[in-house]
């Protein structure tokens, strides 16, 4: 076949597209009317499940942005065992995650040693104040509805638990 | 004239104002579905999208939106600008594309004037819009804007030579400049004794049409020829410190001449609003029904479409050009191109 000049080819990649969206439609999605369901593993927003934190700051350390506020107090727990000794136990004041300054990194769901963050797919949290982009543990713990089941892990592996 | 258009006797002022309303129609109607039917619609249809859905059924109405939201907007004025030329500079570009409108027949008897020497009123007006873009550069006291306003200039006059050649072969084959009379001789004239498709000189002339419809995208400064507002290099050219309505009427012009120069290719080659006339058994301009002067609109449209499809098809394709090879291209491609062509056409012409 004898080579087609480059300039009419590119017309008829043009051409090709128009008929092709005209007859099969883009890829858009009218995001409003429509809703793309996100992957399940996807950095949506950060949810807390507060028994499991014990305030060792680890995340809010961990932060590069510093958009994590823990502030928590020392209590006392009756103890484990009969005649035992009266157990100290941090209790949580404040757990703050500031979404407008967060970058998704997840750093401080992989850091958390006793599996008290996790991720949920939920994107859809914007408000038109920025200081309501502060999200505290209420509503940090209201996120954890959304979180997915865990994917099932190779065999042998802990699963992780809500 | 245009008087024969109605039953009644129309007065002089009412034929003015008439023609006035006519004008807006001609202009804006046709810049308005080119800028939804083409920018919004197909642009976004050749990159896979769908462009604007929310503004009315298929956003039919965005334009409506666009045109509010500039009306809205602040006019500013540079403090070292040139100020009345900086406020002035978009109307003398609009103006230019109503005055270029003028000129173009839309039927037997509806036009605005019916002059001998069209194609040369409409080469020549078609050039004033470089004085208006030459204005708005030099007047907005930016280095951007005059660079763009230079390079339109360098661009608007290099590109003129070559359409003004392109069109000689029509003229010379045609026999006449008058616009009308362009139109006549295409549909009554006969290819090889044979009068079923008139005589486009879409045919005849067809070095001189692409001559033609290369020079008039660089003359609307359409996509491989638009350096005068090259976004990557120059922020916006000539428009760049324009805002509100100002800009809006640069918008439309550059439009709205589209539209009007789409219409002047199709007068010229391809056979502007007539039918071949052996279908009806018409001679000349006398005999041709009535009835054509509300079709005729409609077919000149219809080819004002075509003609804009492929101005924005080729735009939407290509890369820009880079300055030098853009004057290049014209002055060592196109021009000998179209002497040549002037040639043959005369050389024929005589012969034949």
């Amino acid at each position: 076949m004898a080579k087609i000049p480059g300039l009419v080819k590119g017309l008829g990649v043009t051409f090709g597209t128009m008929v092709r969206t005209i007859t099969k439609g883009a890829n858009t999605v009218q995001y409003p009317h429509e809703k793309e369901v996100p992957p399940i593993r996807s950095r949506g927003v950060i949810a807390l499940h507060q028994d499991n934190c014990t305030s060792c700051m680890l995340c809010s350390r961990s932060c590069p942005d510093w958009c994590i506020y823990i502030e928590a107090h020392k209590d006392l727990a009756p103890p484990r065992r009969e005649g035992g000794k009266v157990r100290q136990v941090n209790k949580l004041d404040r757990f703050d995650i500031d979404y407008a300054l967060c970058m998704y990194c997840g750093i401080c769901v992989e850091v958390c040693p006793f599996d008290a963050l996790f991720w949920s797919p939920e994107y859809e949290y914007s408000e038109p104040n920025i200081a309501d982009l502060l999200h505290d543990k209420s509503k940090l713990s209201e996120w954890m509805e959304t979180v997915p089941e865990a994917p099932a892990l190779e065999v042998g592996a802990d699963k992780k638990k809500k | 004239m245009m008087q024969s258009l109605f039953l009644v006797v129309v007065p002089y002022w009412g034929q003015s104002l008439l023609r006035v309303l006519g004008g807006l129609v001609a202009v804006l109607l046709p810049a308005g579905t080119i800028v939804y039917l083409f920018l919004f619609k197909m642009m976004s249809f050749m990159q896979s999208r769908l462009g604007p859905m929310e503004a009315g059924p298929y956003g039919s109405l965005q334009l409506v939106a666009e045109v509010g939201k500039w009306m809205q907007k602040e006019d500013i004025v540079p403090q070292r600008a040139d100020k009345f030329i900086f406020k002035i500079a978009p109307v003398v570009v609009l103006v230019s594309t109503f005055l270029l409108v003028v000129v173009v027949p839309f039927g037997p008897d509806a036009y605005f004037t019916n002059f001998d020497t069209g194609v040369f009123y409409a080469l020549a007006v078609s050039s004033i819009s470089v004085l208006g873009i030459l204005m708005a550069g030099w007047a907005s006291a930016n280095k951007y804007s005059l660079l763009g306003g230079l390079r339109a200039a360098g661009q608007l006059i290099a590109y003129e030579l070559p359409m003004v050649l392109a069109v000689m072969g029509v003229v010379i084959q045609a026999g006449t400049m008058n616009m009308q009379q362009i139109v006549v001789s295409q549909n009554s004239g006969s290819m090889f004794g044979f009068s079923g498709l008139g005589n486009p000189f879409v045919l005849t002339q067809f070095v001189g049409f692409i001559v033609f419809m290369i020079s008039i995208q660089a003359e609307l400064t359409q996509a491989p020829f638009d350096m005068p507002i090259a976004e990557s290099e120059l922020v916006s050219g000539y428009m760049t410190e324009y805002s509100g309505f100002r800009f809006l009427i640069f918008f439309i012009g550059e439009f709205a001449t589209a539209g009007v120069f789409a219409m002047i290719a199709s007068v010229l080659f391809l056979g502007g609003w007539g039918v071949p006339f052996a279908w009806f058994g018409w001679t000349s301009t006398d005999d041709v029904a009535n009835w054509m002067n509300l079709v005729g609109p409609l077919i000149i449209f219809t080819k004002m479409m075509l003609v804009v499809f492929i101005i924005m098809w080729v735009r939407f394709s290509y890369p820009r050009f880079r300055e030098d090879q853009l004057q290049r291209f014209a002055w060592k491609i196109l021009i000998p191109v179209s002497l040549a062509n002037i040639m043959v056409t005369a050389v024929l012409k005589v012969a034949l």
